[in-house]
This record gives structure tokens, sequence and C-alpha cells, in this order.
């Protein structure tokens, strides 16, 4: 297999932009992705885009805006990880030599208020059981039940993102918040305030793959991982209506870590910056967990050691998180990316961890789809 | 008087004890799952037997929903959570209590199968919930 290397990235913020299109998002990120790269319309030989609410053609229409060329273009959905399930699909055909450069990108226009999705049938919408928060409600409580994870500690985790975010200028929310205000907030479903949830929001990513290093400090996409759901598991991004009693199932973000630490050589000690899934604050503990950047059951230890804080071992979410930058499901994988390769060229800014070499991005999604990828310079 | 009607076929049962979930019972390694389908979602045996349980269970997990979900047309606020049913079969459900300080992790609860909303033929429609047991 050939190495496979990022090349371009381009981003467009992410908040609300009502009097821009979807398609116009997408063309933004991809613009700027292949400016960078120095790669014309005709300079790639294939196109993945991740999105989920775009409707027909979606990554066809952002290409047509640009320039058609003939290449093959695919639509990617697999949730919150269709970005992640785009670079994966785009990094295979750079890998296995049926191309030399690809295209990925990623972009979304979310609607308002508690995400409506056709996962759920309708009998299961009237039945009350399309309440997104609450699954990830239930999730909270049962880290909290099974471990020491406290209600503050969901609240420091949305108190570090949103600090972190503040540094970060294609953020939707940019404030400080205190461990106060996020308690006063509203309970959405407890133990769940609203300062703890992300919101869906709008916004593009692109990247730009090649065979070929960029020259000296290149970024190597060492891995792209995707992994799907087991049955037994009652709490997954899969929002089932049973399981089983069989704790102890690997969940989607094991799988695919596992997969993604023995493509790139590389174990969960050796990272130096990390962006993982934060849809709600119990979500990024129990990715920290998953991912084994702390251990299983030391989720709410690794908060109140300052665990994933700029500054710290292993910062987590520099950029922000989805906490501060608000989830557009296509582009948010695609969005971490980019991050991360600002962060691995030195060209992050204030929220820059230094001489980070080895950088994991992590989104998993309805489906249950979990994607792990790992950058390194 | 409208004859009520399940929110979805196949579903919903009553057995000697009370009501019941209809669930599929692997006839290769004996698991089960809920709605009942045609294959085992864990070995993918086909086909699966139709079984009931209920109406006894036991609390795992609980939270309250108080914002309006997407096409739900029922009464605010609403418990949620998961209950564990003979079986080790744990199912996500609403809970007729919604006030925290009434659950707790291991309350022995009971199925129950009441009209939900009234749908634009003007017939009630039944679901599932469960409430804790009156003696708990």
């Amino acid at each position: 297999m050939r190495p496979v290397y990022v090349t371009g990235v381009g981003l467009h913020p992410f908040g609300r932009f009502a009097d821009s299109t979807v398609t116009a998002l997408g063309a933004a990120a991809v613009r700027a992705a292949l400016a960078e790269a120095g790669v014309a319309r005709g300079g790639f030989q294939a196109a993945f885009c991740g999105t989920v609410y775009s409707g027909v053609a979606a990554g066809h229409k952002v290409l047509t805006s640009l320039g058609l060329s003939g290449v093959p273009i695919v639509n990617v959905e697999a949730g919150c990880a269709s970005g992640g399930a785009a670079l994966a699909l785009g990094a295979g055909q750079i890998a296995s030599g049926r191309a030399d450069t690809v295209l990925v990108f990623g972009m979304e226009k979310m609607p308002r208020g508690i995400i409506r999705s056709s996962f759920f049938e309708p009998w299961r919408e009237e039945a009350g059981l399309a309440a997104t928060p609450a699954y990830f409600a239930l999730r909270a409580q049962r880290l909290m039940f099974e471990s020491d994870v406290s209600v503050r500690d969901l609240a420091q985790v949305s108190v570090k993102n949103h600090r972190h975010g503040v540094h970060n200028p294609n953020a939707m929310y940019r404030k400080p918040i205190s461990l106060d205000e996020v308690l006063a907030s509203p309970v959405v479903c407890p133990p769940l305030h609203l300062l703890m949830l992300c919101s869906p929001n709008e916004g593009g990513a692109a990247v730009v793959l090649s065979s070929t290093p960029a020259g000296a400090g290149s970024v190597r996409l060492a891995a792209a991982q995707l992994r799907s759901h087991l049955a037994g598991s009652v709490l997954g991004e899969h929002t089932p209506l049973s399981g089983l009693a069989d704790d102890g199932v690997p969940t989607p973000t094991e799988m695919a870590a596992r997969a993604a630490y023995d493509e790139a050589g590389v174990g969960p000690e050796d990272l130096d910056v990390v962006e993982l899934q934060d849809t709600d604050s119990g979500r990024e503990i129990l990715s920290a967990e998953e991912l084994g950047v702390c251990p299983r059951g030391g989720g709410g230890r690794w908060v109140r050691d300052g665990g994933g804080e700029m500054g710290s071992a292993l910062p987590v979410n520099p950029s922000g998180g989805l906490l501060s930058k608000g989830e557009p499901l296509g582009a948010s994988a695609l969005g971490q990316v980019v991050e991360l390769v600002w962060q691995l060229r030195g060209a992050a800014g204030a929220r820059q961890v230094p001489d980070a070499t080895v950088a994991l991005g992590h989104t998993v999604g309805r489906g249950a789809n979990a994607c792990v990828v790992i950058l390194t310079r | 008087m409208t004859e009520p009607r399940p929110i979805a076929p196949g579903l919903l049962g009553n057995g000697p004890h009370g009501p019941t979930l209809v669930v599929g019972r692997c006839v290769e390694c004996g698991r089960l799952h809920f709605p009942a389908g045609p294959a085992c979602p864990y070995c993918s045996a086909a086909p699966c037997v139709a079984g009931e349980v209920g109406p006894a269970g036991r609390l795992c997990l609980f939270t309250v929903v108080s914002n309006r979900p997407p096409g739900y047309p029922g009464p605010l606020p609403y418990g949620f959570g998961v209950v564990e049913m003979d079986g080790g079969l744990r199912v996500i459900t609403r809970l007729t209590e919604s006030r925290l300080d009434r659950l707790r992790p291991g309350l022995p609860m009971r199925l129950v199968i009441e009209p939900l909303f009234t749908d634009d033929a003007g017939r009630p429609v039944l679901a599932w919930a469960f409430a804790p047991e009156p003696t708990a």
C-alpha cells in the first residue's frame, strides 16, 4: 500500500449562514483546499463528499459550481462520521494506486432544534423514542453509575472546550463559560444541561489527498479506519430499541481505534493532540476512554486531573470541539482533520499544541459508524 | 366508541400475568431481540420465533424528556430510560414517571399498555411504557 499525504486543506467556518446555500459552503472549503494543494480542475481523479442532510447529488452540485471534470464523485452518508467515511474511501484510492490525487470534502446545513432523522420510523417518532438528547443523557448517567463521573465533571468538559474555543476564529461560540454557568443552564435531559450539548449548525471542510508529499514537514494520513456496530449494546449511536445485558461488547470507536493504531503503528501514548467526538460532554469522556486517552472507568479522574487541557500531556479538542464549533454533520470529521493538519504544521495560532507530530481525530455517528483518523508529520 | 389501535403491529402482547412485549427469540443462540425481526441480530440465524416477555422489569437508566421530540404528539414531560426484562433483554422505553426523585437504579417496574395520543381518525393509539411497581 502506498503512503497517503494531505497536501491541501480548506474550511468554511462553522456557524449559521442564512444567506449561503449548502453548495456554497462546500465550494468555499473545496476552493481553499485545491488552491493550497496547487490542484486545478482535472487535477484529481476522484472526489468523495460526506453529507447527511444535503439531498441528492450534493457533492456533484459543489463541483458543478467549481467546474466539472468528469471524475467519479461519490456522496457518502455515515451520520456524524460521514466526513471520516469519505476520507477513508479517498485514502483507499491513493493507497491502492487507483488515484494519485483525490479530493475529499463535506458540508452541511443542519435543521434547527432536535435533529429530525429518517433513521427513526414514523411510529418510533410517535412513541417519543426519537428524543436524541435523551440517549446522550442515559449514556452520561451510565458513566456516572458505573464510575465516579459527576455532574461537575460533565460541566468541566464543557468549560474546557469553550475555553479552547475562544482562540478558534472558525468556531460558532467563542466565549469562555464558567462551571456555574454550565450548571445554571437549563436541564435538557438530566443529567445533561443545555451548555453540555453541542449545537447542530452549518459549515464545510475539504482536504486534498496525494500519493506525493507536499514537501518538508508534509502531513501523512497514517490511518483512516471506519467501523460500525456489533449487536448487543443498548446505548450506542445506533439508537436501538433493545439489547442484551452482555456488557463488554466492543464499541465501534474501540474497534476503529484499535485498527487505526495498528495501521499507523502508534498507540495512545504516542499522541500529541486529539480532536474527538464531544456531541455532549459525556460523549467526550466516553470517547477519551474508548480511544485509550485515559483508562476505562477513569474518565472522571481524567477530567478532575486537568486531562485534555491545553498545556496538559495530551490536549483534547484544542479547537474547542463540537461544543464550541457546533456540529455540521458532513463537515465535522473533516473539520477535525483540517484542524489537526494545522496543528501538525505549527499553523494553529493561539491554540497551537507545541511540537505536535502525531494527531488523532475521532467521530462516531448514527448508524453507528465510528471513524478514527491518525495524522503524522 | 372508536376502537383503539396499537402504535405499530407486532409489538404489544398480553400474557397470563399482564401486558407483554413481543420479542424475537433465536432458535440457534437463544438470544432475544425487540421488536421481533425475521433474523437474529446477534448470529443472523433465521427464522426467529416470536415470544413474549413481561410485564416485570427492573430499571437500569432513566432521564426526563421535556422538549417535544420530532413527530411525538403525546404528553410532556415524560420519563425515558432503559429497563431490563426477563432473559436479560434491555429495552429503551418511555416511563410513566417523570419525577427523578421517584426513580432509582434497580427499581422494580411493570409494563403498561395505554393510550398515548389520538390519531387523525379519532382512534386512541396504544403504546407501551414502564411504571414503577405500585408496591415498590
